[in-house]
């Protein structure tokens, strides 16, 4: 009998093991939401499957009787679209920054202190500045997720822009390439991966400012839904909303990390 | 003209010594081999030929001017490794130079000059014995087929003086060989003038034109750094005998254990 260390799990295997952890929460929460239920059937704390599914099905595919919208897809649809334009921009700025400074000794000069310092602000704390300043709409939302996470992208990226190796800088200038060939030729195109994966694990922090600004102060969303039907400690509708999420934060983590290695080859390789 | 000349050339990190009273002069063409132990300063001299250390006392002279001092396209160069860029497959490794001529902005060549520069990229990869991997990453190759991707590369710009730092030392003595033969034929055709840092003494001994020893030939063993290497030895090649090279392996591994 070999080892424990030693030993590897089958295909089919792994995928059981894997959904095992899955099965037992649904069948403890089963069974804790029968035991409740059948104590009160008013019980609100721990909807059955079935109130879930009816709650679901309302929101997704029948129109608000008020407003005629298809309450899920427009909450989704105004969550993803703040969280895109945000990540989306805090990218663009964490690329162009986080290559200038990598890459420029004289740029690094004069804004790392500065980008350092300001990545040590608590955005949170800034929220309320932001919603003085932009008003309560979609800019202080965005606002806030940009000023969350492109401190993180910038500071990354100048890192592994410093970590691409002397030799490649020296090979390319002893070719004849000028400052900004070496930029678009050398470092841009082997800190895109890296961006990809700064950006994956900003996600998390992404989703955790949009829902806290949504919270606040928003008309439509899914983080506005939540703590909107909280008040009515409406469970059926918060616990598919959170799963929800939690699927797109999973499904956008998995299209990213699928596109680079299918984009980046070389960097997946190196990585191993 | 000689196309390298050193006065008097010292190189010292703080009170350390590395190199000190190089004196010697280089014609376009030769074939220059260096030898040393380990720790003596022949990276450093490679740096100070390509621009990025400088030396700390003396004359270092290009075509009879200061040599410049950041990497440009006059002096070409192949590393132990990290040579190549890993984000491009070989063919597009050799088409760099060429793109980065064509287009000073972007770095990129279209079109017909695209097409004309992966001609001659898959004509040098032939060369190199690269043909059948054009379409390769460069964490596809091996590491014998990595260093001929960055001879071809660098050669691709044709630079008047190819730098090499022990490029073949992980390879099997077998490949070491053939390709020593390969860089020798690219020196004869192309008329370069090569720097060649090599481990092996016997090498330096066949290959090239002319064998520099790099050795301290003063050595106080309390401080190592106390004096730096000198060129002790500047032989033609060719006029080998088994004496010199004796007398030259014994110095040198003396100084190695003193450095180590
Ligand atoms: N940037 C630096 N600062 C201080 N000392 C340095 C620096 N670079 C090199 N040295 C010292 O200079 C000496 C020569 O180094 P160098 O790399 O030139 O040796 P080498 O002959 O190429 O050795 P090897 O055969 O192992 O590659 C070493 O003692 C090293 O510690
Ligand atoms: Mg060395």
């Amino acid at each position: 009998m070999k080892k424990l260390i030693n030993r590897q799990p089958g295909i089919l295997g792994r995928c059981l093991l894997g959904l095992l952890p899955f099965v037992l929460i649904l069948l403890v929460y089963q069974s804790a939401s029968s035991a409740r239920l059948a104590e009160n059937p008013d019980d609100r704390l721990l909807p059955a499957f079935s109130t879930m599914a009816e709650t679901v099905e309302r929101l997704a595919f029948e129109p608000n009787r008020r407003t005629g919208e298809y309450v899920l897809w427009a909450d989704t649809l105004a969550s993803l679209k703040r969280l895109a334009l945000g990540v989306g921009i805090a990218a663009l700025a964490g690329l162009v920054f986080g290559i200038a400074t990598g890459a420029i000794p004289y740029v690094r000069a004069g804004l790392s202190p500065v980008i350092t310092g300001i990545s040590l602000v608590p955005p949170m704390a800034l929220l309320p500045i932001l919603f003085i300043v932009f008003g309560l709409d979609e800019l202080s939302k965005v606002m806030l997720i940009i000023i969350g996470i492109t401190p993180f992208i910038i500071r990354d990226l100048q890192g592994r822009a410093l970590e691409i190796p002397e030799e490649q800088l020296i090979k390319l200038q002893t070719l004849g390439a000028n400052t900004w060939q070496i930029v678009l030729r050398l470092v841009l195109p082997q800190i895109m991966p890296r961006l990809i994966n700064a950006v994956r694990l900003s996600l998390g922090s992404a989703w955790l400012f949009l829902i806290a600004a949504e919270a606040i102060a928003a008309t439509e969303g899914l983080g506005y839904r939540i703590f909107l039907v909280r008040r009515y400690l409406s469970m059926d509708v918060i616990l598919p909303y959170v799963v929800w999420i939690t699927l797109l934060a999973f499904l956008i983590d998995f299209a990213l990390r699928r596109y680079s290695q299918w984009r980046y080859p070389w960097f997946h390789a190196s990585q191993r | 003209m000689a196309i390298i000349e050193l006065r008097n050339v010292w190189k010292e990190y703080g009170a350390d010594v590395v190199l000190e009273r190089l004196t010697a002069s280089v014609e376009e063409g030769e074939f220059v081999t260096i030898v040393g132990a380990s720790g003596c300063g022949k990276t450093t001299f490679l740096k100070m030929l390509l621009g990025t250390e400088q030396p700390t006392r003396g004359e270092f002279l290009l075509d009879g001017k200061p040599i410049p001092d950041e990497p440009d396209a006059t002096r070409g160069i192949v590393f132990q490794r990290y040579s190549v860029m890993p984000h491009l497959t070989a063919e597009r490794n050799v088409m760099l130079a060429g793109e980065l001529a064509a287009n000073r902005w972007l770095g990129y060549a279209f079109g017909q000059r695209k097409r004309q520069l992966r001609e001659e990229a898959r004509a040098m990869l032939d060369q190199v014995g690269l043909g059948h991997a054009s379409d390769k990453y460069p964490h596809e190759l091996s590491g014998g087929m990595q260093q001929r991707l960055a001879l071809a590369q660098a050669l691709m710009k044709k630079p008047r003086i190819l730098l090499l730092d022990e490029p073949f030392g992980a390879l099997d003595p077998g490949i070491r060989k053939d390709m020593h033969q390969l860089v020798l034929n690219l020196w004869r055709t192309q008329q370069l003038t090569v720097f060649m840092i090599t481990h092996d003494l016997e090498e330096g001994f066949y290959l090239g034109t002319r064998l520099w020893v790099f050795d301290k030939d003063r050595l106080d063993p309390q401080a190592p750094g106390a004096y730096g290497a000198r060129i002790t030895y500047d032989l033609p090649v060719g006029q080998d005998d088994k004496q010199t090279l004796k007398t030259i392996t014994a110095q040198v591994d003396d100084t190695a254990r003193a450095l180590s």
